[in-house]
């Protein structure tokens, strides 16, 4: 459990990290800012990169910042300091409930927003979040600035769509202005703290006649990647807090789910289900306050 | 093997060190360092026995390579004695309720509820479970970590009031 050997860079500006990507030749090169899921990563050695960039005292990489229509992330924002922003939790209250369900204090110091979701763990709960609320992620190489939807940005079980030369630097997460919003956030692990087998993440608008305007929703753990439900969305609209325990089930059909060591595909089905309709109930709840 | 120097402030103590730079932090402060107090378990971030403070926050030292350190103040179970070397009051509940049997886990929960308690200096039972959800114990069932805690707020609660 120790990892293999490999060449130790702290960089000092995003153009010195670009550079090095670049540079890379036959190398793999990897980023590490929190190291909570690349280390165990490299310590089992299914990550054995011949180098590793520090990004950690990259200042212009970290922070939380209000624009209005969103909050943008530095990619190294710790877990911890969006526990504990008022940004967040004024803002964008479905990523405050999201992030107090990740992992433990230890680990929230360390670990990064920019980091949970280009590893692409399936069952993440701030990709989750970012994923619901239609996240836009701004990629940096030396031949310049991209910015990608994240829908689409997770490929499969720790796999994402970013290229070797590529650093994630924002995400940004969309504020919405409507005047009633609500946010539900529910997860199901074998222990506080641990991954969730299953998480769920919903938020609504609701007009003032209590009908859902306008839906977020999305599931970790169920699949191999975080999955948005378009389809369930889509449906929400128009019903009310009463009216949509029969169109539930259209979860089955947008996900695909897999049996591991911690429990059956069926399983999975059914837990996403209850935690969806839970996540959904306490968003129209607060909405409706 | 790659080397390079790096300089660790530990425990208010800075140490020059030639080390390779896949050498996790606990490794280095147990092995090369010989505080041998923070333990070394799982390696890979489950049992949170390896627990310190990195400037003021509680780390899991497995997950972090020593190189990655310098430059920070890093914290040990040994830098939490009084200045004398006698227990702190925190060390000294966790003796008197017994919370712990092997003393495996002892290390990291010290830290991570000193943590808390610097945050926190009433919290609940829940607050306190939730603050050592990281930290693995095989042996206590946890109950009387959780009454160590409690303890030790307690005492420092009557102490400011008293003044
Ligand atoms: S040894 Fe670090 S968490 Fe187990
Ligand atoms: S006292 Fe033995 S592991 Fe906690």
């Amino acid at each position: 459990m120790k990892a293999a050997a490999f060449d130790y860079v702290r960089a000092s500006s995003v153009d010195e990290i670009c550079r090095l990507l670049a540079d890379a030749g036959d190398e793999e090169r990897k980023i590490i800012a929190g190291g909570q899921t690349l280390v165990p990563l490299m310590a089992m050695r299914m990550a054995r990169p011949d180098m590793l960039i520090d990004i950690n005292d990259v200042a212009e990489l970290a922070g939380i910042n209000d624009h209005g229509d969103h909050v943008s992330f530095g990619a190294g924002t710790r877990q911890r300091a969006i526990e504990r922003s008022d940004i967040v939790s004024d803002r964008l209250p479905l990523v405050a409930k999201a992030v107090r369900n990740v992992g433990h204090q230890q680990t929230r110091n360390r670990g990064t927003i920019g980091g949970s979701i280009v590893h692409g763990d399936p069952s993440a709960e701030l990709p989750m979040a970012a994923l619901a609320l239609e996240a836009t992620m701004i990629l940096r190489a030396v031949s310049g600035e991209t910015e990608m939807p994240i829908d689409g940005f997770f490929e499969a079980a720790m796999v994402t769509n970013i290229e070797p030369e590529q650093l994630l630097t924002e995400i940004r997460i969309p504020v919405w202005q409507d005047a009633r919003i609500g946010t539900g956030f529910h997860e199901t692990s074998s222990r506080q703290g641990d991954f969730a087998i299953v998480a769920a993440a919903a938020q609504v608008a609701l007009a003032e006649d209590g009908k859902v305007t306008r839906a977020a929703i999305s599931v970790g753990g169920a699949a191999p990647s975080p999955v948005k439900l378009h389809g369930l969305e889509a449906a929400l609209i128009g019903k009310s807090a009463d009216g949509f325990q029969d169109i539930i089930a259209l979860v089955d059909e947008e996900i695909d789910a897999e049996t591991d060591v911690h429990a059956t595909a069926e399983y999975r089905r059914r837990v996403t289900r209850k935690l969806v309709s839970r996540a959904i109930d306490d968003a129209i709840a607060e909405a409706g306050k | 093997m790659k080397q390079v120097e790096v300089t660790l402030n530990v425990n208010g103590k800075d140490t020059t060190l030639t080390i390779p730079p896949r050498m996790t932090l606990v490794d280095c402060l147990r092995d090369e360092l010989r505080l041998t107090g923070t333990h070394v378990g799982c390696e890979h971030g489950i049992c949170g026995a390896c627990s310190v403070f990195l400037d003021d926050e509680p780390i899991r030292s497995c997950l972090m390579f020593a190189v990655q350190a310098a430059g920070h103040r890093i914290t040990t179970v040994e830098g939490l004695l009084n200045e004398d070397g006698s227990l702190s009051d925190l060390q000294d509940s966790f003796w008197e309720c017994h919370a712990m049997q092997c003393g495996y886990c002892t290390p990291g929960m010290l830290v991570a509820s000193e943590s808390l308690l610097a945050e926190n200096p009433d919290p609940s039972e829940d607050d306190i479970r939730e603050a050592i959800s990281g930290n693995l114990c095989r042996c206590t069932g946890y109950q009387q970590i959780v009454e160590a805690v409690q303890m030790t707020a307690k005492r420092r609660r009557e102490g400011a009031a008293n003044g």
